[in-house]
């Protein structure tokens, strides 16, 4: 089959573009990466589809080779009206990120930040446990915890528990 | 024996309900289980000793057995089998753990919290023990081996309120459950070595398994360091002493008599045949040694008596391992003796240390003193366990140690100095035995200087029963005529080769060397606990030398360090890093693969379909730049659109007229999005250009873009078969009954692909909605007859001073007013200078003309160009000129419905296409053309698949309408509430023109 080099090119031209906007901070200038990717993908799917042929209408009188191919015509059809939709989505995020933050931006994600910041102390593992010769001086209280009264004593533990 | 493990596992899961019942006298009903299965053991114990040991589970006069087969692909079955191994280890289980049961008794009380959920665990650590030594099958054993690790996880951290237990039962949990995974790839190789998972036979075939060499050396290994683990080897020792965090009667289960012998369980079952792999001596010796005497050295530096028992445990388990590994008949029948021996002794002390603790409320052997006195009965209990314990004449403890002795100078006779060496270490930690079970009576019961006796109240007799049950079983098991003893445990001994002088259990064997080692043992322990001032100095001084509990810490922290270091490292925050590694990937790996591997270089090249694509594609290209040159909003949305058009353009140059419609379409409705919705932000794209970058973002965009041109070039030489689509005309007209092919493809033959998206859709817009509206989609519609005149959209428009606009002003009010001012139905609610009298009259004449072209491109579809899709978007460009004409009002008016239910006849009426044919008992999305004849129009032909395309009309529509509703309509109305000036300065720059 034959390699349409225009098709080819301004494909890699809108990948290369929307990839580019794509990096960037500015949600909007993602979106429109967004779309120019839609775009592009859309020519890979035509340009697949060979050699310019007839509008795939059908004709009693013409061979099946000689019609444009019609399944990337139905792929692209549906992937266009996806792109709508999709952006459509954007758009309503882009609107609440600025009513929300009155950015435009893709900032940091403070919490994955504060993941790779956190200490490697953890309470639960790391504290010093005081040393605890007995089971039977009622609970510790440790904040959080439901801690119930303590009702033993060490005079006179026995009664407590009989 | 199922009957068994059903009725620990039955009984154990209806606890919690008995308990709410009786209350913690519940723990007797569950003793009686285990109890009455000790009964049936001893009742049948002649069947499993007397059975061919040797012989493979099925084989005739094999042990009894029970298989049932389970996964079979998986060589995995519930293989069960009493030989006499299980059946003496489950003598301690059963035995033990009714006693312990009956204890928990009087030890817990019915108000303490999840004592129902206690209880069942520990009976059900019971079942799992029960299992684990009479599975036939390895991987059957290894989830009773797990299962026993997640109830002593649950048991140790029972107190979940003291950070204490629950870090030590997570400890135990994860060095234990390290060893079992590792254990579990040993079994792996072991079983698919052998071919089989049946240990019985794996057994059978062990001198062929141990020919194949490293492999099973290996595996062997593998399975050893699950044992090590478990039974609290060194270096796996520090989880035993942590796991006292449990409650005691716990302790003196899990930690004494069952749990920590499973590993004894496996290397006494795998000796018979793997004691000559090239590792097991080494690592079960000097791993069993290095145990016994760092146990025993650390229990001489205890105070808390538990503390005393646990290092003590440890430092048995190693002597019993080391027995059990060095794999000879004398060994096999001493280290029986001893786990035995072990289990009574060890479970009687650590019960005695639970009264203690109960009744005095400390552990600690500092404060206790005068308790011999104050409990006489229970000194005399903790007495003989102790003496026991230290090998002291004439009890069962003394009896095995004897043995013990015996059968270490047989193998220290035939291995040189190796073999000095070992009897060495183990009369070593025998002195250290005999020293700390004189400390730890001498802590619990003796009258110390300086201290006060301790309160001790009397203990009740059903608290001692079953300390007392053990304790005979510990002078009894002395006494007994020793033939009964040996013959029971003879058959398991019987599978290693025949010892050449045969050793004998007894408490008298004349003046032999082991009497000898036996004295000499007792007289160092006892100066080793008269100098126990001296010795507790010296340890004080000295620095542990393997501190394994810290070496533990610091590796888990080295696990906690690395992990937040790499998260760091690659979890920045930043959307871009994630983009810029995953397309890098994208771009190198199918690249590199091309590249690699040998593919057709792409040829047979044409410059263009016709000049007029070459024009378009260049006007492309120019739009895709002006698009990240452009540094204003609008003016960016602007250039992506001329790319666009411009793709609507080759599209119709392609031989694709569909698809230039619908991308014409689309591109005008997004068009006006873009701007609705982007109205409020400001002009400037960005403020600064807070990226950087720019090189590398510009390198990775034009890589990826090379990287797909050549990718596509490479693919489209790569096609060698006939394209799929070269049946599909023929399809289209004779199976479809439609001359548009792209459109009897979608609605038709890839109705499933279709009826997925028009679902995307609905999903798309119920998201805008709900990004705008947030609380609900905002369905309350709005009538022009209840809004005032001018009073949308105030504010919205610059009232120009200058003399046009005035004018324009002056005329827009009095058409307001105008009573024949009906173009449009809501045209009256703007405000005045919002108003554009020409638009509307447009407005009024084009849009029912656009209405009615949308419907004939959705009926029409099926065979010229047109469809569902574009005829949707046809129809939501008409409601969008008249939002844009009439303002929000009259979007409401001229959308009765409410888009959400639009959308959901649409994609019901899909539904229907797709489920109406499996009534008629065909494929689901059949479909079938109708021919009828109207008067004046002819004969026509209705396809059913049509009402496939109305549905995806209708889903079309209501997407459009939501984006207008959501973008349009409600911005509208969230901005009329600020000041005009501020919004007129954001929306005066901001417009583009486009739309208003």
């Amino acid at each position: 089959m034959s390699t349409n080099i225009t098709l080819l090119v301004v494909m890699g031209v809108l990948f290369a573009v929307g990839i580019y906007l794509l990096l960037e901070r500015s949600l909007t200038r993602v979106l429109l990466g967004i779309v120019l990717l839609g775009n592009g993908a859309n020519l890979l799917l035509l340009s697949t589809g060979g050699r310019l042929g007839k509008a795939p209408l059908y004709d009693a009188g013409l061979a099946a080779e000689e019609y444009s191919d019609p399944l990337p015509q139905a792929l692209i059809l549906t992937a266009i009206v996806i792109t709508f939709a999709v952006t459509a989505f954007m758009l309503g995020i882009i609107y609440r990120s600025w009513v929300i933050s009155h950015a435009d931006v893709v900032a940091d994600d403070d919490e994955d930040l504060r993941v790779g910041q956190q200490s490697p102390f953890d309470f639960e593992e790391d504290s010093p446990i005081p040393e605890d010769t007995t089971e039977f001086d009622g609970e510790e209280t440790l904040p959080g915890s439901d801690t119930k009264t303590k009702t033993e004593t060490k005079t006179d533990p026995g009664e407590a528990r009989a | 024996m199922l009957l068994v493990l059903f009725a620990l596992f039955a009984v154990a899961g209806i606890a919690p309900l008995i308990f709410r019942k009786l209350g913690r006298s519940t723990f007797y009903v569950l003793a009686a289980v285990p109890a009455a299965a000790f009964v049936w053991l001893l009742a049948n114990f002649p069947s499993f000793t007397t059975a061919q040991q040797a012989a493979a589970s099925g084989e005739p006069n094999a042990p009894p057995s029970e298989l049932h087969s389970w996964i079979g692909p998986l060589n995995t079955h519930l293989d069960f089998r009493m030989d006499a191994l299980s059946a003496i280890l489950c003598l301690l289980v059963l035995g033990v753990g009714a006693l312990v049961l009956f204890y928990c008794a009087r030890y817990f009380k019915s108000e303490d919290a999840n004592i129902g959920t206690f209880g069942a665990q520990l009976l059900a650590f019971a079942g799992a023990m029960f299992g684990l030594v009479t599975a036939d099958d390895m991987i059957l054993m290894f989830i009773f081996w797990e299962l026993t690790t997640i109830l002593s996880y649950l048991l140790i951290g029972f107190n979940r309120t003291r950070m204490s237990a629950r870090r030590s039962a997570l400890t135990a949990l994860m060095v234990t459950t390290f060893g079992g995974l590792t254990m579990l790839v040993g079994l792996v190789m072991l079983g698919e070595a052998a071919g089989t998972y049946r240990i019985s036979e794996i057994m059978a075939k062990a001198p062929e398994l141990v020919a194949m060499g490293t492999f099973i050396d290996v595996a062997i290994v593998l399975v050893l360091v699950g044992a090590v683990s478990k039974s609290a080897l060194v270096p796996f020792h520090f989880w035993l002493p942590g796991a006292m965090a449990a409650p005691t009667p716990v302790s003196a289960y899990l930690h004494a008599a069952a749990m920590v012998k499973a590993g004894v369980y496996l290397v006494a079952r795998l000796a018979p045949g793997f004691n000559t792999t090239a590792f097991w001596e080494p690592m079960l010796l000097i791993l069993g040694l290095a145990t016994l005497l760092i146990g025993g050295w650390r229990a001489l530096k205890q105070h808390d008596l538990k503390l005393v028992l646990a290092y003590g445990t440890v430092s048995q388990l190693g002597f019993l391992i080391l027995i059990m590994g060095l794999g000879n008949a004398n060994a096999a029948l001493a280290g029986m003796a001893m786990m035995l021996a072990h289990g009574f002794f060890k479970a009687t002390l650590f019960l005695v240390v639970g009264i203690i603790d109960h009744k005095a409320g400390t552990r600690d052997l500092h404060q206790l003193s005068g308790l011999y006195k104050s409990s006489p009965v229970l000194f005399v209990v903790a007495a003989l366990a102790a003496a026991s314990m230290a090998g002291f004449p004439p009890l069962f403890g003394f009896v095995a140690k004897e043995a013990v002795y015996e059968a270490l100078l047989e193998y220290a006779d035939g291995n040189g100095v190796l073999g000095a060496l070992l009897a060495c270490g183990v009369v070593l930690g025998a002195i250290m035995t005999f020293a700390y079970s004189a400390r730890f009576l001498w802590g619990g019961f003796a009258t110390k200087k300086g201290l006060a006796p301790t309160a001790f109240p009397k203990v009740p007799a059903l608290f001692l029963a079953p300390l007392l049950v053990l304790t005979v079983a510990t002078v009894a098991l002395a006494w007994v005529p020793r033939r009964m003893l040996e013959n029971n445990i003879a058959p398991y001994v019987g599978l290693f080769p025949t010892a050449e002088h045969p050793i004998h259990l007894g408490l008298w064997h004349g003046f032999s060397p082991a009497l000898g080692l036996s004295v000499l043992t007792m007289l160092a322990g006892t100066g080793l606990f008269l100098a126990r001032e001296k010795i507790f100095a010296f340890q004080s001084k000295v620095p542990a030398l393997l501190d394994a509990e810290r070496d533990y810490k610091h590796l888990l922290n080295g696990v906690d360090n690395f992990a937040i270091w790499l998260t760091g490292r690659t979890q920045r925050g930043s959307l871009s890093f994630y983009l810029v590694v995953i397309l890098t990937v994208a771009l190198v790996v199918p690249t590199a693969f091309s590249i690699w591997f040998t593919t057709p270089a792409p040829g047979n090249f044409i410059a263009f379909d016709t000049p007029a694509q070459l024009v378009i594609g260049l006007i492309i290209v120019i739009g895709a730049i002006g698009a990240v040159q452009a540094d204003r909003r609008f003016l960016a949305v602007l250039m992506v659109s001329v790319t666009g058009y411009g793709m609507a353009a080759i599209f119709a140059l392609q031989g694709a007229p569909d698809l230039a419609v619908t991308q014409l379409l689309v591109e005008t409705i997004v068009l006006v999005a873009f701007v609705l919705a982007l109205r409020a932000l400001p002009v400037e794209i960005w403020s600064k250009n807070p990226t950087g970058h720019r090189l590398s973002r510009a390198l990775i965009g034009i890589g990826f873009g090379a990287s797909m041109v050549y990718i596509a070039a490479t693919s489209m030489a790569s096609r060698v078969a006939e394209p799929i689509s070269l049946a599909y005309p023929e399809l289209a007209y004779t199976g479809g009954a439609g001359k548009n092919i792209v459109n009897v493809t979608l609605v038709d033959m890839r109705a499933w692909d279709t009826f997925g998206e028009i679902t995307v859709l609905a999903a798309a817009a119920t998201g805008v909605a709900s990004l705008i509206f947030v609380r609900g989609r905002g369905d309350f519609r709005l009538r022009a007859a209840d809004v005032a005149t001018g009073s949308v959209d105030l504010g919205s428009e610059a009232i120009g001073s200058h003399g046009r606009s005035k004018a324009g002003l002056a005329v827009a009010r009095s058409f307001a007013r105008s009573p024949r001012d009906s173009w449009l139905v809501a045209g009256h609610t703007l405000a005045p200078e919002r108003r554009s009298i020409t638009f509307e009259v447009v407005t009024r004449l084009l849009f029912h003309t656009i209405l009615l072209a949308s419907l004939y491109l959705l009926l029409a579809g099926h065979n010229t160009p047109g469809g569902g899709f574009a005829g949707g978007l046809l129809a939501g460009l008409a409601l969008t000129i008249r939002y844009l004409a009439g303002g929000r009002v009259e979007l409401a008016e001229s959308t009765p419905i409410s888009p959400g239910t639009m959308m959901g006849v649409g994609l019901g009426l899909a539904s229907l296409t797709a489920v109406a044919p499996l009534f008629l008992g065909l494929q689901m999305f059949t479909s079938a053309a109708i021919e009828f004849t109207l008067p004046l129009f002819g004969t026509h032909k209705f396809v059913t698949s049509t009402v496939f395309d109305i549905g995806v009309y209708l889903v079309v529509i209501g997407l459009v309408i939501d984006v207008l509703r959501s973008l349009g309509s409600e911005i509208d109305e969230r901005s009329e509430g600020r000041s005009p000036t501020d919004l007129h300065d954001k929306i005066s720059d901001a417009d583009t023109g486009v739309g208003r």
